[in-house]
């Protein structure tokens, strides 16, 4: 076996010796033993988090980056709109108070002391799911729940079509539709928070506050394949459309964006030890884990599932950006950066992850066989710069149970998609051309997505071209520990019973001695590959 | 049977079914009846008609909780004396009095989408054709089928005409138009809100409940098909 060298001390290099690795199992968790010479790339520990948090949004707005200030462009009789982003970052949803809650506190204060009345926030859902009131209340507090919710603050209809607006299109064709509440507005101020690198920029003012119509130029298999990394930028062509059409946008109302970095603390002090290697765990670490996993193993279904799904993240903010798009953003990349990109020398001919129980499309709900999909190969995959970790044609592991569950509330196309459209064909294509417009256009789903809590019926499709620059590069997929054979082998992926059996089966394609990573989130950590 | 007030070529070759009561509306044939008995000419009939009608609501629920053709067949023996002059004319003030303002909002939009997806859309209820035709003309429905009532002389005697628009009928009835107007009955959408309605979602491929009852409700998860709720 051949062996990469590192200096990176987020880098582990496995021994013969070495205790078996935590791998996280849906709502559960393995724990296994890797070949000696893996490399195991662990998330950076969490950046000090600023103390005033208050303090920083205030120094950011009066200190923009590429922009004014934001009191010089507040006056009297104006109206402003505040878009805020919705509930798929960051995950899982951080403890209260959420660190939009506070920037929207700031800002209305702002706005008030300006004599600006005419403010509104939609959530910018674009064709994600609405918000539930309990929802919306925990993210920006009860108090400015009470004064603006449903009024002023409200979950945005891209189907509500007397309330969206073209504003024209880009140099691409691309077709540019807003909210009508921000076409008319004097000043939109957009509340971002970044999770990952993938997250606020143009990508949010150009999908999240649009609607089908004009997600559709980005959100397909063509630009997704043309898409090296979705965290990096400057590689993505999503990010290229997302770019030209937030500049459309700006030509027609002016923007100044509030972004905030989170940092990598996803779990309670008591838990911090998952984030950590192995090596470092102590025997109260190793008594805990033993006790979750026990627990885990043992609890049902439903009880597991209410248990990881009500316990918050103690996210701390690191930075706060504030004023144009591009520079704001930078800014927050450069932040974004620090705390996730871990410097890894070369890739490797088999990768492993394991598969946790949330994704931005879950929360709240159940992971099901498309989001698992889309964990492996749209987000986790896509955890790199520069190339990606896993070389092509080589093999990803991953651990998942896979069961054939959806939440018929809030994925109905999803279930449709999966047993009317998968069974035809896996090729992203095919799917799009042969099903997405039925889907798209499809009543029941656009009603269940105006009046429910649905996401917009195109969803799975875009959860499928998602996977595609994922699914284009990597030769094969084996997961471990699926429950039915069915679920695996309708996303077109092999299954192994447990981790050496999936092994055994990379190394007949790789020769007896393949390189192997894993990377060991979450947390989450993007792969640096030099 | 059912009466077409225009033809639309459909594209896509599809249709879209609606029940009415309780599905487009948030209310039912009682309330229509109700309408007709308080609005009765005679002082004395009217008394009558509203006072039986109230001591017979609690048989009328048990009735239509064992089944939907029994309701019907007690319930429209009610009707029996009306003229069927009175009734055309009584229908109109009952769409405009009594369905047009409990119409949803989240209904007509709809209504309206299956349009734009370019579906044929038919009401399939069972309530009187009396009600039900102003109600499809508001809407711009294709076509519908209602219970009918049987006449002699003018006057209605209290029996529906066969078959009657209830469970299994409706679903035959769905099944015949799609084969009479060679629609794929897998790309056709259905939506009703009880279930006595089961039989008519099952027919098609895009089945969706609309505020259900306990047992379509149970039947709409364990099938995992769409369910919305409108106010």
């Amino acid at each position: 076996m051949s062996r990469q060298s590192t200096t990176s001390p987020h880098v582990r290099i496995l021994e013969e010796d070495s205790p078996p690795r935590m791998l996280h199992y849906g709502e559960g968790f393995l724990r296994e033993p890797l070949p000696a010479g893996t490399r195991v790339l662990y998330p950076k520990p969490p950046m000090e988090p600023v103390d005033d948090r208050e303090a920083a949004i205030r120094y950011a707005i009066n200190h923009p980056e590429g922009d004014d200030p934001l009191y010089t462009q507040l006056e009297p009789g104006m109206k402003a709109t505040i878009a805020i982003d919705d509930i798929s970052v960051p995950l899982p949803p951080m403890k209260t108070p959420d660190v939009r809650q506070t920037i929207l506190e700031v800002l209305l204060e702002e706005l008030d002391k300006h004599g600006v009345e005419d403010v509104e926030m939609p959530i910018a859902l674009a064709l994600h799911r609405r918000m539930t009131e309990d929802e919306i209340e925990r993210m920006v507090g009860s108090d400015i729940f009470d004064k603006y919710y449903p009024d002023q603050l409200y979950n945005m209809d891209a189907e509500d079509d007397d309330n969206m607006v073209l504003l024209g299109e880009t140099d691409y064709g691309e077709e540019v539709e807003v909210i009508r509440r921000v076409a008319e507005s004097d000043l939109l101020i957009y509340v971002n928070v970044n999770f990952v690198p993938m997250n606020g920029g143009y990508k949010s003012i150009g999908t999240g506050l649009s609607g089908y119509r004009s997600i559709q130029h980005h959100h397909n298999p063509q630009t997704i394949r043309d898409s090296d990394s979705y965290m990096d930028p400057p590689e993505s062509a999503l990010y290229d459309a997302n770019e030209r059409m937030g500049e459309t946008l700006k030509d027609h109302v002016d923007v100044f964006h509030v972004e905030t970095a989170l940092n990598n603390k996803m779990f309670d002090d008591p838990l911090m030890f998952m984030a950590r290697p192995e090596e470092e765990w102590s025997s109260a670490d190793e008594m805990k884990f033993k006790s979750m996993k026990w627990a885990t193993d043992k609890a049902p279904e439903a009880a597991k599932h209410k248990a990881f799904h009500s316990i918050p993240a103690d996210y701390g903010v690191i930075g706060v950006s504030a004023g144009d798009t591009e520079p704001a953003h930078e800014k927050t990349l450069d932040q974004c950066w620090q705390q996730h990109a871990v410097e890894v020398d070369g890739q490797s001919d088999v990768v492993i992850y394991g598969i946790p129980y949330e994704s931005p499309y879950n929360v709240n709900s159940i992971l099901n066989p498309l989001l698992v999909r889309v964990m492996a190969l749209g987000y986790f995959f896509n955890m790199y710069r520069n190339k990606p970790l896993v070389k092509e044609d080589g093999t990803l592991i991953i651990t998942h149970p896979c069961h054939d569950e959806f939440h018929s509330e809030h994925h109905p196309s999803y279930i449709e998609f999966f047993n009317r459209c998968l069974p035809k064909t896996r090729d992203a294509g095919e799917l799009a051309h042969r099903w997405e417009e039925e889907f798209a256009n499809n009543p029941n789903y656009i009603e269940m997505y105006r009046r429910e809590n649905a996401y917009h019926g195109v969803h799975p499709f875009y959860m499928w071209y998602w996977a595609e620059n994922g699914a284009q590069h990597v030769g094969r997929v084996i997961v471990v520990g699926a429950q039915n054979d069915h679920v695996p082998e309708r996303l077109g992926w092999e299954s192994a019973d447990n981790m050496q059996q999936a092994l055994r089966m990379a190394r007949r394609e790789h020769g007896t001695d393949p390189d192997i990573s894993m990377m060991h989130h979450p947390p989450y950590m993007v792969a640096d590959v030099q | 049977m059912h009466e077409a007030l225009e033809t639309t070529d459909a594209p896509g070759g599809a249709a879209a079914f609606y029940d009415v009561d309780g599905t487009l509306i948030q209310t039912n044939v009682v309330h229509a009846y109700a309408y007709y008995a308080i609005n009765s000419p005679s002082l004395l009939r009217r008394i009558s008609s509203v006072a039986s009608l109230v001591a017979g609501l609690p048989l009328y629920w048990i009735a239509d909780k064992f089944d939907r053709r029994t309701f019907n067949e007690a319930f429209y023996s009610r009707y029996e004396g009306f003229s069927k002059d009175r009734l055309v004319l009584v229908g109109e003030e009952v769409f405009e009095n009594v369905i047009r303002p409990n119409l949803y909002d989240g209904a007509e939009d709809l209504f309206e989408r299956s349009g734009d997806r370019g579906c044929d859309r038919v009401l399939v209820t069972g309530a009187l054709e009396e009600i039900t035709e102003p109600l499809a003309d508001y809407l711009g429905a294709d076509a519908y089928v209602a219970n009918r009532l049987e006449y002699k002389d003018g006057v209605a005697t209290g029996n529906l005409r066969k078959p009657m628009m209830a469970g299994a009928n409706k679903a035959l009835w769905i099944r015949r138009y799609c084969e009479d107007e060679g629609y794929d009955l897998d790309q056709c959408f259905a939506y009703a809100d009880s279930g006595s309605d089961i039989p008519m979602l099952s027919v098609v491929g895009h089945p969706c409940a609309v505020n259900p009852d306990f047992e379509l409700k149970k039947t709409a998860r364990s099938y995992e098909w769409p369910v919305l709720n409108f106010d």
